[in-house]
């Protein structure tokens, strides 16, 4: 035996993006704009997606796909905005990952009735840090940082921070009853990417709600724009 | 966290590659602004690779420097990414050092030349001897 070196050159994380962009080919084969929707648990993101299907999307038809580890509590709540939802769980089969990768999405592609709609949002594991690592075949990433995580977050999690055009800063109605400081915040969601999106928002009270739906609303056409 | 998923994309990439033959070593290039623990990311590969062509392969981690451009005036700087919370606990009130990914001249958001690098460089195979294979 002796030994040899191979020269491979390799993104790591290669083998994903090549599941991804095939998603992404029959996305846009489908003529469905993908946003890949990604926050800490409970920061707000299922909320948000009520909120915005209540206010209306106009005339974009959305579907929802939700990942979660564990059971079909978050689909079961969009499916009572009778908008078309799928449930992905990571734990049978999938090993529990904490976050979606591209072949999860594929493998949920069959559910989607892709025919009948003009936006996608996958719906991404609560989790700050594994869900930026993997593309699934979106053209859009967004974010929800709700205030009450703390103005820190986006210098603890710029990775996440960085890799998302929108961030949808949440439960601005708690700001007079805790210690955060959203200018602070907003500051250093500025330091870490510039080039975001910032929307204040409450899915609480409503505030903030109507850019976001439109922001939502728009991304089929945008998308279509750029092709 | 991440580093159990990394993990996974580097022993497949590895195997892939060494075609059947043993690994006896993974060279990977990481970028400082993917933010990897190289504890935990050796931690996981062990783990990963048991029962696997990767089995007791050395994981070699070489850390790239994160360099950022302005597009604007071409001023090059690194963003001096935040240290880990968990490496080194700030003193009570301090905040943590921010990163800069705006240009520290003018403004303008940086482009990344590097220090996004997850690349599995190389690998060391065993190869049979051309003895060993006419035995």
């Amino acid at each position: 035996m002796h030994r040899t070196r191979i020269r491979v050159a390799e993104d790591a994380l290669d083998a994903n993006q090549t599941i991804a962009a095939a998603n992404r080919e029959d996305f846009d084969r489908a003529g469905v704009a993908v946003v890949n929707l990604m926050s800490a648990p409970g920061a707000g993101k299922t909320a948000l997606l009520e909120r915005a299907i209540e206010a209306g999307l106009g005339e974009t038809r959305i579907g929802v796909l939700e990942g979660d580890v564990q059971g079909s509590l978050d689909a079961d709540r969009i499916a009572h905005l009778h908008v078309p939802v799928a449930q992905l769980n990571t734990d049978p089969g999938f090993g529990g990952e904490c976050h979606l990768d591209a072949n999860m999405v594929r493998a949920a592609l069959a559910e989607l009735p892709l025919a009948e709609i003009d936006l996608l949002a996958i719906e991404n594991v609560g989790n700050l840090v594994c869900p930026a690592e993997f593309r699934v075949g979106e053209d859009a990433r967004a974010m929800v940082c709700s205030v009450a995580e703390g103005e820190d977050k986006p210098l603890k999690y710029p990775l996440m921070f960085r890799s998302c055009e929108l961030v949808c800063v949440n439960k601005i109605d708690l700001l007079p009853h805790i210690d955060a400081d959203l200018d602070r915040l907003l500051a250093n969601i500025e330091a870490v990417n510039p080039d975001a999106t910032v929307l204040k928002m409450s899915a609480r009270s409503g505030e903030g709600i109507e850019a976001w739906r439109d922001w939502l609303a728009a991304l089929p056409r945008r998308v279509a724009a750029t092709a | 966290m991440h580093e159990l998923a990394i993990s996974r994309a580097i022993v497949d990439a590895a195997q892939r590659h060494a075609e059947g033959r043993g690994v006896e070593v993974v060279h990977v290039k990481v970028g400082s602004l993917r933010q990897v623990v190289p504890d935990s990311l050796a931690f996981y590969f062990e783990l990963v690779a048991r029962g696997a062509a990767c089995e007791g392969a050395r994981l070699e981690l070489e850390p790239v420097a994160a360099l950022l451009r302005c597009p604007d005036c071409g001023r090059e700087w690194d963003p001096a990414p935040p240290a880990l919370a968990v490496h080194e606990p700030l003193p009570a009130g301090a905040l943590p050092p921010i990163p800069g990914f705006a240009c520290p001249e003018c403004d303008a958001s940086g482009e990344v030349l590097a220090g996004e690098q997850l690349e599995v460089e190389w690998i060391e195979v065993d190869e049979p001897d051309p003895a060993e294979v006419k035995g």
